[in-house]
């Protein structure tokens, strides 16, 4: 691999969230990058590579952090990153500090502590437009000479200044490591060399300076977190093998650093604003009043105490509302499309195994996910928006209160909002949850979110089963207000769910909301289309392979064991029937009758065979099981189905429900949707389906884990198969009881 | 001494100190809210908390309680 040869640069990333560091990362990786994780720890791994002036980079984007602080595993891995700790990543040789032109005074502070690990580095400053607009100008030359490292203006949303930038990558590449001033005073330096002395002394075996190279066990940056560090972290990580002594040496040496009015942890933050303040001199001028800003005036509204949350709650609505309204359109169109292909298919091959396969099992059941690939579009749209233009921290700041009740911060509800697209990327973006306890909680009732892949289910039965009824003049419909409930439904489980593991297994003080609400931005088109269809590419890939795998094993499972000898009490009448129909004239009216009653036997036959099925013994055997749900063997059938992955409920239910069909691509029907209105009790003409089973089968859907991709996830992001096992338990039981709930309630109301 | 979750909506502060050295207290210094730095209160969440600041030319929002953490002197 070329990208690891030797004359490849490391180049490490960082800066502060909302500073548009990942658009940076795309710029200059293009396409050329893979995402992974560090083992052992959540972080995100992305590595790209980029060729400029004769020179192979290697980028290593690390998570976007306001400090270099680490306070916990997760949080470690960007300072062994930066200082070549870690065996899974290369030694960066220059650092990209990114940096927002209107924010400079806080963004400067991270680059005053990379700073201190003595690389060469460079400055993107970006967002310069922004910081325009407000009247401020930034002295690019100054800010270069008074940091001593290059700075290149950048716009990374426009692509400006990136090839200047790389320019200044190839320059800065050549450059030794050099050792700055450090920006804390006097008596704190001293402290830190005599915490170094001491170290390399009591050098624990093993390390480097035990092994006699002359090389400081530790590097000073990490001495001098260990000595600031107040909360206890880097003590246990660092010092496992060192006595007490040392713990000791750090407490005096805080003592004496206290008396000396070096008071720790404030003397960091004091001494590096300082700096910054030192560095800005001259650099930034400002109008002399704060011009209040158009989001400023914005946020007066969309945080107010009335307006704000009516404007919350209408979004909600407004999105939820139109998930369901706008897809359909396209909707009918791809499913005009997969029945085309169906009857194409029908045409060409003969009856047998190889036709159910093709039509049955791939063509239904990829057909019937792609069928809703039109919505999820349109709810990752709405995401992506809400994201990009800075109202999913309002968000935050509007709902902390309330999920403090519960016992997590506002911070947890954005990985939750993104859980209604999916759970997997909801999951993976608890990351930015510092706290352990809150960040499990999150992760383990983001799976009750109503993902996009329950909408597939959502949207056969509640167009197939509730009415179409509307009030106030069309502006709220019965369906749609069915939807809102099945959403309402998880998030009260979800809550309920929250407050008793808070109470319970992941008790712990309420962790603390310190949040950089980012100024409003016009969403930028590219950064969301990419971010759309990046999502929405996830879930076809995941449609074309899981889906198809699951839907192949279900209608196999449903074909098999094929048995001919099931056809033979239908034999005689079935060529009863074909003969009297071959007799009979083409426009004799009694054709009609003798059609019907053959479309009845082939029923039969359909259904005998499922029966007997792998599957149909499995629901049979279950039967007694979710009787009390209001279900049939088959509905049991498809919901066992959909354990791996529940948009295999719907090709589930469609192959069940379509076997017995006569004609599977009927061109008028809309399929599925008259093939569970007709269903009827095996046996008797009393409908499988009425709105409590239909109810109770949303229900199920909308509180179980039927998601394999999650419990993984789930898995990963906990490194350990406790958590998803405890989710897929504690939601399995929860669906159930509130299918039983539903249903019997439901019966008693109809 | 005036605490932080005292201020007024539209009146700013000088931090004095932040009390404590916890992870509230590192986050909080991190974040600029550093002694000496001015600091205005801007509005509440809807429902009366987190609080919205301006401090060093961005906006940060912390709790109340945490707010209550942060020792400041009117201006």
């Amino acid at each position: 691999m070329t990208s690891t040869a030797p004359t490849s640069v490391c180049v490490a990333l960082v800066g502060n969230p909302n500073t548009g560091k990942s658009t940076l990362f795309n710029a200059l990786a293009g396409v050329r990058q893979r995402v992974g994780n560090y083992p052992g720890v959540t972080v995100e791994k992305k590595i790209g590579h980029l060729t400029h002036g004769g020179r192979t980079f290697t980028l290593i984007d690390l998570p976007g952090t306001y400090s270099l602080a680490p306070r916990s595993p997760d949080e470690m891995v960007a300072v062994d990153v930066l200082l070549g700790r870690r065996d899974d990543a290369p030694t960066p040789e220059v650092v990209l500090c990114i940096v927002d032109a209107s924010n400079l005074q806080r963004n400067l502070y991270v680059v005053s502590q990379v700073l201190d690990l003595g690389l060469p580095t460079v400055l993107a400053l970006n967002m310069v437009d922004v910081a325009r607009q407000r009247g401020m100008s930034v002295d690019v030359g100054r800010l270069s000479r008074n940091l001593g490292i290059p700075v290149v203006e950048l716009q990374a949303n426009r692509r400006r200044g990136v090839n200047q930038l790389k320019d200044a990558l190839v320059a800065a590449a050549g450059q030794g490591s050099e050792q700055r001033l450090s920006p804390f005073p006097e008596p704190f330096r001293q402290e830190v060399a005599a915490l170094c002395e001491r170290l390399d002394k009591h050098a624990v075996p093993g390390t480097n300076a035990a092994a006699g190279d002359g090389k400081a066990s530790m590097p000073r940056y990490l001495v001098e977190r260990l000595l600031l560090d107040t909360t206890g972290y880097l003590e246990d990580e660092m010092l496992r093998h060192d006595g007490p002594g040392l713990r000791d040496a750090i407490r005096d040496a805080r003592t004496r650093l206290a008396t000396a009015g070096c008071q720790v942890p404030a003397i960091e933050a004091v001494a590096r604003y300082g700096w910054v303040n030192e560095t800005l001199q001259d650099v930034v001028t400002r109008p002399a009043s704060r011009a209040v800003t158009f989001g400023d005036r914005l946020d007066r509204v969309l945080t107010h105490r009335v307006w704000g949350s009516l404007i919350f709650l209408l979004m909600m609505v407004v999105v939820f509302q139109s998930v369901f309204s706008w897809a359909a359109p396209a909707q009918d169109f791809i499913d005009a499309g997969v029945a085309r292909v169906a009857t194409v298919i029908e045409g060409h091959l003969e009856e047998g195994a190889l036709r159910s396969l093709l039509v049955d099992g791939v063509i239904g059941g990829v057909g019937g996910v792609l069928a809703f690939l039109p919505q999820i579009f349109i709810l990752f749209f709405f995401i992506a928006l809400l994201e990009d233009c800075g109202y999913m921290a309002r968000a935050a700041y509007l709902m902390d209160k309330l999920m403090v009740r519960v016992g997590l911060s506002g911070k947890s509800f954005i990985p939750l909002l993104s859980s209604f697209a999916c759970a997997i990327p909801g999951v993976m973006a608890t990351r930015t949850i510092e706290n352990r306890r809150d960040r499990l909680t999150t992760i383990l009732i983001a799976p009750l979110m109503s993902c996009s892949a329950r909408l597939p289910v959502y949207a056969l039965l509640i167009a197939a089963f509730i009415p179409e009824r509307s009030f106030l003049g069309g502006l709220l419909s019965l369906q749609g207000l069915t939807l809102t409930a099945m959403y309402l439904i998880g998030i009260v489980a979800a809550t309920i769910v929250a407050l008793v593991l808070k109470k319970t297994l992941l008790r712990g003080p309420t962790p603390p909301f310190v949040m950089e609400l980012p100024s409003y931005k016009l969403p930028d088109p590219t950064v969301v289309a990419h971010r759309v269809l990046e999502r929405g590419w996830s879930f076809v890939r995941r449609a074309g392979t899981l889906i198809v795998a699951v839907a192949v094993v279900v209608w196999a499972s449903l074909y098999y064991p094929h048995d001919p000898s099931v056809e033979a009490p239908f034999v005689d009448s079935r060529a009863q029937l074909t003969a009297q129909l071959d007799n009979l004239p083409y426009d004799d009216p009694r054709r009609d009758s003798v059609e019907e009653q053959l479309a009845q036997v082939d029923h039969k036959i359909a259904g005998a065979y499922q029966e007997q099925s792998i599957l149909g013994r499995i629901g049979h055997a279950i039967e007694p099981a979710v009787r009390p749900l209001g279900w049939d063997w088959r509905i049991g059938c498809a919901a066992i189905a959909s354990f791996p992955a529940r948009e295999v409920v719907v090709a589930t239910l469609g192959i069940i429900y379509n076997l017995g069909d006569i004609d599977v691509a009927d061109p008028d029907a809309s399929g599925l949707n008259n093939a569970l209105q007709e269903a009827t009790w095996e046996g008797t003409d009393r409908k499988v389906f009425n709105v409590p089973v239909a109810l109770s089968l949303m229900v199920f859907f909308a509180l179980c884990a039927q998601c394999a991709a999650t419990l993984v996830i789930i898995k990963r992001e906990t490194d350990s198969w406790r958590w998803p096992a405890f989710t897929f338990g504690y939601m399995t039981a929860l669906a159930y009881v509130g299918a039983l709930v539903t249903y019997q309630v439901g019966m008693l109301l109809s | 001494m005036n605490r932080l979750a005292e201020l007024k909506i539209g009146y700013r502060g000088r931090v004095v100190r932040i009390i404590g050295d916890d992870e509230i207290a590192l986050r909080l210094l991190e974040m600029g809210v550093t002694p000496g730095v001015d600091i205005e209160l801007l509005g509440t969440a809807p429902l009366g908390d987190p609080l919205e600041f301006e401090v060093r030319g961005y906006h940060l929002s912390i709790r109340k309680s945490e707010a209550h953490r942060v020792e400041i002197e009117s201006l």
